[in-house]
């Protein structure tokens, strides 16, 4: 489903990422691990779209799409989802009528019909439960005063009207209290099935205990270093991120 | 006359000898003479003065306008009126033809309201001229000798009006471009509640200058809501002067949404004067081209326990230049006010320009006040959350200007009259922005 080859990207002139590879299969979880600043959520932006940073070499093949190539917007209506690390508050636009808005775009794009009000309505109430959110949150403006824990389920629920093929949930985990943590990791899990993929960026193992990736991923200074199964993430959790450094200084000695 | 020879008077010296040369007589000669007298003095506003020093609409004026005297009405029927009406807006209709009142073409109002033209006044004609007066701004002094068949409206006590009555100016110029000086007065009643919307309609698109004054004396414990639209042609030049006394327990609430013109320049003026009063003041500019709207307010707090809110927003693109300047002033007397203003503008181009002024002058001490402007650009991390869901980026910018300009649009109370406002906010922020 995606191709990431020799990724290299920057921002500012500032190289983040340095040659990534990663080879992602429909139906599979993909975890990425790593210490700060070595290049997690430069990587999430990077397959989303965020136009400020540059890729410099190397490519992303989505779906035998150079996704690189597309606008952010097309990158959704192609089944691409960004769960953002901190979603953003708009005043004044209704969640109600951002999702629709949406949603009828995303389907505009693949050739289908409009949700009319009364099925858009009954959408949103299917999801609706999935994460349990209320729908009072909906009818205020776009996350606007919305808690942290509010902001995230309120990601995960846009995640499941739009029904993605590819997930990249960034640090949605952060600050998460446990209880917020399983009903955002419920979600997740539900969304589920043999045909979408999901890329879960995060900084602890804490998550990894509710949505099981099949893949741990250790991105360290703009490189995926180690890769291995769940047991990496325990690893890393037992042990923290100094011996994944060790060991790539003594590599490259 | 001795002659004036200062440049920036050059118009006023101009039409003034005119003036002169036939001496005012009849109901309105001594205010006429007193503002010649005044005009002849100090001249129309030049770029130097602090009050215009943004605004160079006296130097626009020089170049565009070559007849500064009243303009005739113009012919025009139902047919070609109603082309202009806001659509199923239900409202009786008050037309001023180029100034002058059109008893045919305005419709009859209901019992409660009596409409009279300014030329057939008897005792009210002491009342024009003391809410704006020629000393406030020398603009509403030139409409102060210019002015004809305006028009006074009065409202009985206690009348509630089921429908808006929407003052139409009907303006047109021949070739030549000249001026319009539309003057109203309306006061109302105690307890009285009414909305008044006021659109200017262009005919065509030659160059007029329209130079308004209306006076507003709000009747005690009334509610009164006065909106209006500046959506004219791209050569319109506009400067109104609006001066509002609001007494005890009475609220006036102000909205502008200002689209087109080449110039336009609002002076808003409320005073309350007791206790217990509002004053609400709000505006939304969406400009482009050149085009260049100046908002001047002033809402003057001389007794306790009274509020002022205001609101404006602009969003501007290509070079045009937006100009706010909001001024509070809190006597010693009105302990207990409540005042609070906010201008927030976005900028879609490099070559947009604002300039924003808050001017808070408080002299009691025991008062609550607030001020703030922002200036900035579209956010574009709320854009790439927005694009990054699907939604196209021209879409995403029109959702997000939308919603800035919107905080305002729900100021208005007339459903019909607001949904009108947001279809022309929205056609013009989703086609080419701004």
């Amino acid at each position: 489903m995606l191709t990431i080859k020799n990724l290299h990207a920057s921002i500012e002139g500032t190289p983040i990422l340095r040659g990534i590879n990663l080879e992602i299969k429909p139906g599979e979880i993909h975890a990425i691990m790593g210490p700060n600043g070595s290049g997690k959520s430069t990587l999430a932006s990077v397959l989303a779209g965020r136009e400020e940073y540059e890729v410099t070499e190397g490519e992303v093949i989505y779906k035998g799409k150079d996704l690189l190539d597309l606008s952010p917007e097309d990158r959704a209506r192609e089944g691409v989802f960004l769960a953002f690390q901190y979603p953003v508050e708009i005043p004044g636009v209704s969640s109600t009528n951002f999702l629709r808005t949406a949603v009828n775009q995303v389907r505009e794009y693949r050739g289908q019909e409009p949700l009319d009000a009364v099925k858009f309505l009954s959408l949103m109430k299917e999801k609706m439960k999935l994460v349990e959110i209320d729908q009072k949150l909906l009818s205020r403006s776009l996350n606007e005063g919305f808690s942290g824990g509010e902001k995230k389920r309120n990601e995960i629920f846009q995640m499941a009207i739009l029904d993605p093929a590819l997930s990249i949930l960034d640090e949605t985990d952060s600050g998460l209290d446990i209880d917020a943590l399983k009903v955002v990791a419920n979600g997740v899990n539900q969304l589920r099935s043999s045909d979408n993929a999901t890329i879960v960026v995060t900084h602890y193992q804490r998550l990894l205990d509710y949505i099981v990736p099949d893949f741990v991923h250790v991105l360290f200074e703009g490189r995926i270093v180690k890769s291995g199964d769940k047991s990496l993430a325990l690893e890393l959790e037992d042990k923290g991120y100094d011996w994944i450094k060790d060991e790539v200084a003594n590599t490259a000695v | 006359m001795s002659a004036v020879t200062k440049k920036d008077t050059s118009l006023s010296s101009s039409f003034l000898d005119s003036f002169y040369a036939q001496k005012p007589s009849g109901l309105f000669a001594g205010l006429r003479e007193e503002a010649a007298k005044l005009l002849t003095h100090k001249g129309l506003p030049s770029a130097k003065d602090e009050e215009y020093k943004f605004t160079p609409i006296t130097k626009k004026i020089e170049g565009n306008i070559s007849r500064f005297g009243h303009s005739s009405p113009f012919d025009i029927d139902r047919t070609e009126l109603e082309k202009h009406l806001v659509e199923g807006l239900d409202a009786h209709l008050l037309v001023l033809n180029n100034g002058f009142y059109d008893k045919n073409l305005s419709t009859e109002m209901p019992k409660g309201v009596r409409i009279t033209s300014l030329k057939d006044l008897g005792d009210d004609a002491n009342k024009i001229a003391k809410i704006v007066t020629a000393e406030k701004d020398p603009y509403a002094g030139l409409n102060q000798l210019a002015f004809q068949a305006g028009v006074f409206v009065s409202l009985d006590d206690k009348l509630v009006l089921d429908k808006p009555v929407l003052i139409l100016h009907l303006a047109k110029s021949d070739e030549k471009g000249q001026t319009i000086h539309p003057r109203i007065y309306i006061e109302t009643g105690k307890f009285v509640e009414a909305t008044f919307i006021e659109q200017t309609i262009a005919v065509d698109d030659q160059v007029y200058f329209i130079n308004s004054v209306e006076e507003i004396k709000v009747g005690e414990g009334a509610h009164i809501h006065h909106y209006k639209i500046q959506d004219e042609n791209k050569q319109t030049l506009e400067l109104s002067n609006t001066g509002v006394d609001v007494p005890k327990d009475a609220t006036f609430t102000s909205f502008v949404l200002s689209l087109q013109s080449q110039m336009t320049r609002n002076n808003l003026s409320l005073n309350l004067l007791d206790s217990n009063c509002e004053g609400n003041m709000y505006g939304i500019y969406l400009l482009n081209g050149k085009s260049h709207v100046d908002n001047h307010t002033n809402v003057d707090h001389t007794k306790p326990h009274a509020e002022s809110n205001e609101l404006y927003k602009g969003i501007l693109t290509d070079s045009s230049r937006g100009v706010f300047n909001g001024k509070i002033f809190v006597r010693q007397d009105a302990q207990k006010t409540n005042a609070f203003q906010q201008n927030n503008n976005i900028l879609l181009s490099e070559d947009a320009i604002v300039n924003t002024k808050p001017q808070l002058e408080i002299w009691a001490d025991d008062v609550k006040c607030s001020h703030g402007c922002t200036t900035g650009q579209l956010d574009d991390e709320a854009l790439f959350y927005l694009r990054s869901r699907g939604i196209s980026k021209e879409n995403a910018r029109a959702l997000l200007l939308y919603a800035f300009a919107g905080e305002v649009l729900e100021k208005i109370e007339n459903e019909t009259f607001r949904k009108y406002c947001i279809q022309l906010v929205q056609e013009r922020l989703g086609s080419k922005g701004g």
